[in-house]
């Protein structure tokens, strides 16, 4: 058996890696053609089907206001993974390569500026969301900045222990000696020694920041209904949960699945890249 | 059992590989090796010989991965292989490993790792441990072993890790000793010391002891008998005598040759061509790819094993003709150097230490701390070499550093021709940073190991003289060429060059800068000898060609001896003597320059070393007086503690800071 010598071949060698790569591709495959699939308006409100068991009209059967959940299913995740799509990359980006140069550079700005970290991360996230959303509302673009940021500082703190791995050894030094600046040595010396490191710590802060979407989104504080979305689905199913099980049922599954597939890849990602032992992931 | 029949017996031992594909690529191919009781057999080999594979499976051991193939492996006519044979790991026959600071556990004690040995392995009341375990230090030759036992493995040097490693070993009352490296990453002196304690210890317990090691110097040191593995097979073996004065194997005479010596300026030879990687070698003999006096049976069959026209026993159909191959490479003349140029280099008083005086240190007034590195004062000449030589903590990668502009130095200034040089390399001009380029110990932590070769080469070419596409393209290969590498090499990654060859790339690295001095700071002590003898003559070859200066560090006193010009040596951060190679090496001035030098290991079983009563290893130097001060054998008197000895010239350019002188 031949072992692929790409990321991705050894990820995908994995039984797990697979799996969790083919959850999220089916995953991403739907909310991209969700439009076209879906058999029903997701926002109309029909009296005389509220609380439908699934069956041929309606498979997944329909909610307290006659919408049809399947429909509202294959939608809901939409908003949540555009949204956090954007966010992860940005926030891998920003807190990796600020922790790569605080591993580097060291010193009096690297002691200040990993206290102010840690600062950051010793808040409960959801304080530190809610106060950002209250004061500048819940628009998909407030909500992308926000994960984007605060996802991004405990990404500053994995970085910046895999770049002390890297900083120590001879070809840093030996770059330092020829006169390369900070930013030479940052993206073409130590950046593709750390990647590996990065991809998986964006692949588990993609599941986080998609919980924390749907968790903001049940409390009131993400989408706004009549959106369809599974975290406010899940909500709104709460109070029904004892008559019609299936309306909560479907946001959930599809959310477990997503957030399951994401995290299978990551781990898979992680054992390919031979980091599951060298690495302590900080949640 | 006989007197006469063998305590370790492999008998056409063959190990291989298991590869996924279920096949096996054999590491050691039919081995034959028997050692009596009280008897002691070296096994020399470069790496990937499968010398640690043999003694291991000796042992009864293989790491994981790799099977029993064919052949039996016997200690006491009991199959090590056998669940009896495991019972016997650790107490009759037992392991000494080459790191021995790895191999202790660091959380335990030393005597708690010692009574662990006895409860497994001695018929010994409990009560009796604490006494026997210093008894075992004692014996080993260790300072204070009461005190020694309560210590942790990371409190003690690597000298005394090694001693207690072996004292370890000794616990269960052994009959033979499997020793892999023992003394490999020790400096030179205290090898010499544990080698000696090894000879002491075989001969006083009758010992068994199978050496294995890449040093023939150390081999001829401990050993009656020597084998040479090469490829996965003994290739020659025999008395000593045998291998090192008349080797009948082109291979083992070659390995000598390439040996550095000290005693004239010569290049070592290095042995073309590379080892066959594990199942590579074909069904003729190994060696003949590389072998100057290959002919066509050599390449089409197997070479048996027949006794060498010279003693002992060999593998090679050309034995004869063998032994008029060279031992020794031929003597190099070096020119006297006319010094009228003006020094391309000038260090004045430079000092550098670690840690700069705090606040909290100057509110409680404690003492500044001793400089590591101290009064360094070097002229470097354009195209000179000079070889700094000094052991482990000398001081002298810290020299390097500081002219590369690495670490600020605490004072004293630095000198590019006539401009005074910013400490720091960043505070540098682009042309000064070219002029002085270095080339590290290890390059598999100086290359980038995720960039390609031509990645790596582009950095200084685009840097320095912003070459790009075609002009850097056609540089880069100029530069391979000049290395003796192909231009296949510039899509290839680190991992897929041998070390010799990543070496080479780290110095076409340094020399694409074009410089003027070249800092390499231990380059050969990664690498095997005959890869050294390459990278030397290559160096040798390329400062040349360029007209560049060198600052040659090493704790190896051949190597230098092959390069250098000058020598300065250099004991915890001090010079202790600097002069003309011929002469420091011909008449060593410095007590300590001649404990180097007598503890230099050769080749040759006739030799004898003179040691140094101790073999402690500072941590720093003394406040004040002589900083060999406390290893000193021939020490003035007070005036060594009291009084730094200022350097006398006793020759014209060779300079001692000695009072003795």
């Amino acid at each position: 058996m031949a072992v692929s010598s790409t990321l991705l071949g050894r990820t995908l060698a994995r039984g797990s890696g697979a799996l969790g790569l083919g959850l999220v591709a089916i995953h991403i495959l739907l909310a991209l053609f969700a439009p076209l699939l879906v058999p029903y308006d997701p926002l109309t409100i029909d009296g005389a089907m509220m609380f439908d068991p699934p069956g041929a009209a309606h498979w997944l059967g329909t909610d307290e206001l006659g919408r049809d959940i399947l429909t509202r299913t294959l939608l809901g995740g939409r908003q949540a993974m555009l949204v956090t799509a954007v966010a992860t990359p940005v926030a891998v980006a920003w807190g990796g390569l600020l922790g790569i140069w605080l591993g580097l550079a060291g010193g009096r700005i690297d002691a200040v500026l990993m206290r102010l970290v840690d600062a950051v991360l010793s808040l409960p996230w959801i304080l530190k969301m809610l106060l950002i959303i209250v004061t500048f509302g819940a628009a998909a673009q407030v909500l992308t900045v926000t994960l984007a940021f605060f996802y991004g500082v405990p990404v500053i703190r994995v970085a910046r222990a895999a770049a002390h791995g890297v900083v120590a050894r001879d070809f840093i030094a030996a770059a330092r000696a020829r006169g390369h600046g900070t930013g030479a040595i940052v993206l073409r010396e130590v950046l593709p020694n750390v990647r590996d490191a990065l991809m998986v710590e964006g692949a588990m802060r993609w599941s986080w920041m998609l919980l924390a979407f749907s968790s903001l989104s049940f409390l009131g504080f993400g989408v706004a209904p009549p959106t369809p979305d599974w975290g406010l689905m899940i909500a709104d199913s709460r109070n029904s949960m004892a008559i019609a099980p299936w309306s909560a049922l479907a946001p959930i599954l599809a959310l477990s699945t997503l957030i399951t597939g994401i995290n299978l890849a990551a781990d898979a990602l992680a054992k390919a890249a031979g980091l599951d032992r060298a690495q302590n992931v900080v949640h | 059992m006989s007197s006469t029949e063998p305590l370790i017996a492999l008998t056409g031992l063959a190990v291989g590989l298991r590869m996924r594909d279920g096949g096996v690529q054999p590491l050691l191919r039919g081995v034959d090796l028997a050692v009596r009781a009280g008897e002691s057999i070296g096994i020399v080999g470069e790496s990937g010989s499968g010398k640690s594979t043999l003694a291991l499976a000796a042992m009864g051991y293989l790491r994981p991965g790799l099977v029993q193939t064919s052949g039996t492996a016997r200690f006491a006519a009991t199959d090590m292989f056998s669940p009896a044979g495991r019972a016997l790991r650790g107490g009759r026959l037992a392991l000494i490993p080459q790191n021995a600071g790895q191999a202790l556990t660091p959380t335990l004690r030393i005597g708690a790792q010692i009574g662990e040995a006895l409860r497994l392995h001695a018929s010994l009341p409990a009560s009796e441990h604490p006494a026997r375990i210093v008894d075992l230090l004692a014996q080993v030759r260790l300072p204070t072993p009461d005190v020694l036992a309560r210590r942790f493995p990371h409190e003690l040097s690597g000298g005394q890790q090694q001693r207690a490693a072996i004292a370890m070993a000794l616990a269960g009352d052994p009959e033979a000793l499997l020793l892999d490296e023992p003394t490999t990453g020790l400096d030179v002196t205290t090898q010499a010391h544990v080698l000696e304690l090894l000879r002491d210890l075989a001969v006083r317990r009758g010992l068994a002891m199978v050496y294995v090691s890449h040093d023939l110097g150390a081999v001829a040191r401990v050993c009656e008998r020597i084998a040479v593995m090469y490829a996965g097979e003994i290739v020659a073996q025999g008395t000593a005598r045998h291998i090192l004065r008349a080797p009948a194997h082109p291979y083992a005479r070659a390995l000598i040759a390439a040996i550095p010596r000290t005693d004239r300026a010569s290049l070592p030879g290095a042995i073309e061509g590379r080892p066959p990687p594990p199942g590579g070698a074909g069904i003729g003999c190994a060696f003949a790819p590389r072998c100057p006096l290959a002919a066509e049976p050599c390449h089409a069959s197997h070479p048996p094993l027949i006794a060498a026209p010279g003693g002992g026993e060999v593998r090679c159909r050309r034995a004869a003709e063998a032994l008029a191959l060279p031992l020794a490479a031929a003597p190099v003349n070096r020119t006297a150097r006319t010094e009228t140029a003006a020094p391309v280099l000038r260090l004045d008083a430079l000092a550098v230490r670690y840690r700069e005086a705090s606040l909290a240190d100057r509110v409680l007034r404690r003492p500044p701390a001793t400089d590591v590195v101290a009064d360094i004062a070097l002229e470097l000449h354009p195209g000179e070499t000079i070889g700094l030589v000094g052991e482990s903590g000398s001081g002298k990668s810290t020299i390097l550093k500081a002219i590369a502009g690495l670490l600020a130095p605490a004072s004293g200034s630095l000198r590019l021709g006539e401009t005074l040089l910013p400490t720091r390399s960043a505070l540098r001009s682009p042309a000064a940073r070219r002029v002085i380029q270095l080339v590290f110990q290890n390059p598999d932590e100086s290359l980038n190991p995720r960039h390609t070769i031509g990645d790596i080469l582009a950095q200084p070419l685009g840097l320095y003289f912003g070459l790009a596409g075609a002009a850097l393209h056609n540089r880069s290969t100029a530069l391979l060429a000049q290395v003796r590498l192909g231009p296949h090499y510039l899509d290839r990654l680190p991992a897929q060059l041998s070390g010799g060859e990543k070496q080479r790339v780290a110095i076409a690295r340094a020399f694409a800068a074009d410089p003027d001095i070249v800092l390499c700071d231990e380059v050969t002590s990664a690498l095997d000898v005959s890869v050294q003898a390459a990278i030397i003559a290559l160096l040798d070859t390329l400062r040349r060609e360029r007209r560049a200066a060198c600052l040659f560090v090493s704790h190896d006193l051949g190597v230098v001896r092959a390069l250098a010009d000058r020598v300065v040596v250099l004991y915890q951060g001090r010079i202790c003597e600097a002069g003309p190679a011929d002469a420091v090496y011909a008449s060593p001035a410095h007590p300590y320059t001649e404990a180097l030098l007598d503890a230099v290991l050769k080749p040759d079983p006739d030799h004898t070393l003179r040691l140094l009563a101790s073999d402690i290893v500072e941590s720093g130097p003394p406040a004040r007086g002589c900083a060999f001060q406390n290893r000193c054998p021939c020490p003035v008197g007070e005036i060594c503690r009291t009084q730094t000895p200022p350097a006398r010239e006793i020759a014209p350019g060779h300079t001692v800071r000695c009072h003795l002188h």
